[in-house]
């Protein structure tokens, strides 16, 4: 293997019914700051049906070109129709780096990809650090969250790494920035499309989105199933950037949907004010939050683990302190 | 209906603790589980073989102790257990777990194969895509639900972020599965006696399976890890110990010095 004719950093971009995931951004942002650092070209690859019109989005968020295919086939993402196309542009173009986003799609695509590239993947990075001559270094937690590993693809080219969304920041748009945008068409091996959609379930999308949130007030089992919507008013009492978010307790009882999850097995969150309430704070769920700017912790026990992140810890009842903490925040508002 | 279902034994990474001294982890009295994903991988299998007859095979890869995690599965109902232990495996990264097993695979028959989505020690996801990549088979991940609709044809039902796909695939196929997907049964008492009694698991070796060598263990991985390092430790912030008013009004006075409100 010839790592002289492997260049460029590639970023896998994702969308959903023509809606750019926000980590095809985060990436295209990491990935300025790899490509300029190597000397080498930031190429964002985007793959789906009727999808041209995002291409400039890309640009202006950081790509030196754009490769897009556009099928009707990709409409939906189907594992062996987007590895096909992905598996095209990337064996023709010989990248140095790949970098995929850890959601659903990105962790169904990379490894079936990597596996036809014969070449090494790392997933769920929260760290990326590159080397001058192209090396890269990728550092991802294990072992829930306690350890964390740097990984490298000494001997291997191109270097796939799928990264969490929320982690790294995306560039301001800029539209004065120029970009090649180029349609790749490719010759699809249809006998091998063996998974037929059926249908498509959306779920409610109405609440904001946890990564979203400058404030999440975050339940745990402490909380209870059924106090659980004072948690909501807390939240709507606080202001319109705030929502509601749980651990994976809450989540195993159905007391909230999985998408608004903090931990390892949920959302990496980093709002400006973390409520954590009830959280006894298992290290995954500490994985998930211990980055936000501020975290207030309420538990009834005081050697619970997540005082030991919690910037300002109260131990109490959480069910007798949230009441009293909405008429207050109340009360303050009327003063203003 | 002959399902193979790949199974991990992980430590139970909620009771690892880091030493808040060294800054490294505490393995000491960890106790070994079924990975839950596949665990509920297993119940999905087990779950097809009452409804409509199906032989469970279990298949893992790992020390002579993960022998235990297989005869969990048996003791829950699986027919036969498939051990893959050679020190040729040792050190091997996703690619050269899931080289290994999509060998042991081509040894068997089956309609489909089962894994769970991720593994709590690595938490990587790999496995079962690499896999399906090296057995040249469909894949469905993040499965939440399958139903068998007849000659062959399954609807599985593939849940993610905001939405959920319901997919239609024709046996064979690699599927990897949701912890959330079911609640695991029971070993029974009948078949704890059976597991250990009568049943026997096979042992199978890199020769068994045919496997190339070069594509095995830490030869056959392309990534390695250059270093790992418990994450460094918070400075703690301030605790109080008072009454829900004082607690409520030193919150309000935080948010108001944040200026949140």
């Amino acid at each position: 293997m010839e790592f002289k004719d492997y260049k460029d950093v590639y970023i896998f971009i994702e969308q959903r019914d023509g809606v750019l995931a926000d980590i095809s951004l985060e990436l295209l942002g990491k990935g300025r700051e790899i490509a300029d650092k190597t000397h080498s070209k930031l190429i964002a690859f985007l793959l789906g049906s009727k999808i041209k019109g995002l291409t400039n989005v890309l640009v202006a968020g950081g790509a030196d070109e754009v490769l897009f295919v556009d099928d009707a086939c990709l409409e939906h993402y189907i594992t062996e129709q987007y590895v096909q196309a992905a598996y095209h542009i990337i064996s023709s173009k010989k990248p140095n780096i790949i970098l995929i986003g850890a959601t659903s799609i990105g962790r169904d695509l990379a490894p079936r990809l990597a596996a036809r590239l014969h070449t090494g993947l790392t997933a769920d990075c929260t760290k990326l650090e590159v080397e001058e001559d192209g090396s890269l270094f990728s550092t991802r937690p294990a072992f829930g969250g306690n350890l964390m590993a740097t990984i490298i693809s000494p001997d291997n080219r191109p270097q796939m790494s799928t990264v969490r969304p929320g982690v790294f920041k995306k560039l301001e748009q800029d539209s004065k920035r120029q970009g090649k945008i180029e349609e790749v068409k490719v010759q699809f091996d249809r006998n091998k499309f063996k998974v037929e959609l059926v249908e498509v379930k959306k779920a409610e999308v109405s609440k904001k989105k946890i990564e979203d949130a400058k404030i999440l007030v975050s339940g745990g089992r402490g909380v209870g199933k059924d106090n659980f919507p004072t948690l909501s008013v807390l939240a709507e009492t606080i202001g319109p950037n705030t929502t509601v978010s749980g651990s994976r307790a809450v989540v195993d009882a159905k007391i909230i949907d999985q998408s608004r999850q903090v931990g390892q097995t949920g959302k990496t969150v980093h709002p400006d004010v973390y409520f954590a309430l009830g959280i006894s704070g298992a290290i995954q769920h500490v994985a998930g939050m211990e980055e936000s700017e501020f975290i207030i912790a309420i538990n009834k026990d005081k050697f619970a683990p997540i005082f030991s992140v919690a910037d300002l810890g109260i131990v109490g009842d959480v069910n007798k302190i949230v009441p009293l903490l909405i008429d207050a925040i109340k009360d303050a508002k009327a003063k203003k | 209906m002959k399902i193979v279902v790949c199974l991990k034994q992980v430590p139970d990474t909620t009771e690892i603790k880091i030493d808040p001294v060294k800054g490294t982890l505490i393995r000491e009295g960890v106790p070994s589980i079924i990975n839950p994903d596949d665990k509920a991988g297993l119940e999905a299998a087990l779950t097809m073989k009452d409804k409509h007859g199906a032989e469970v095979i279990v298949l893992s890869m790992g020390p002579m102790q993960a022998e235990e995690a297989l005869r969990e599965a048996l003791a829950m109902g699986a027919d036969r257990a498939i051990l893959l232990s050679d020190f040729k495996f040792a050190g091997a990264d996703t690619l050269a777990t899931s080289t290994a097993l999509s060998y042991a695979l081509k040894q068997l028959d089956y309609d489909f194969v089962i894994t769970g989505r991720q593994a709590i020690d690595g938490d990587t996801a790999q496995v079962g895509p690499e896999l399906a990549e090296f057995l040249d088979l469909p894949q469905i991940t993040y499965a939440a639900g399958i139903d068998y609709k007849g000659d062959g044809v399954f609807h599985v039902t593939r849940k993610v972020e905001d939405r959920s796909y319901v997919l239609k695939v024709k046996a064979p196929f690699v599927m990897t599965v949701l912890s959330d997907m079911n609640k695991p049964r029971y070993m029974s008492v009948p078949g704890i006696i059976e597991a250990y009694r009568e049943k026997k698991i096979d042992l199978w070796t890199a020769d068994t399976i045919k496997a190339d060598p070069a594509r095995l263990g830490l030869k056959g991985s392309p990534t390695k890890v250059k270093e790992s390092f418990a994450k460094a430790l918070k400075q703690p912030g301030q605790l109080y110990e008072v009454d829900p008013q004082e607690a409520t009004k030193i919150i309000l006075d935080k948010l108001l010095e944040k200026f949140v409100l």
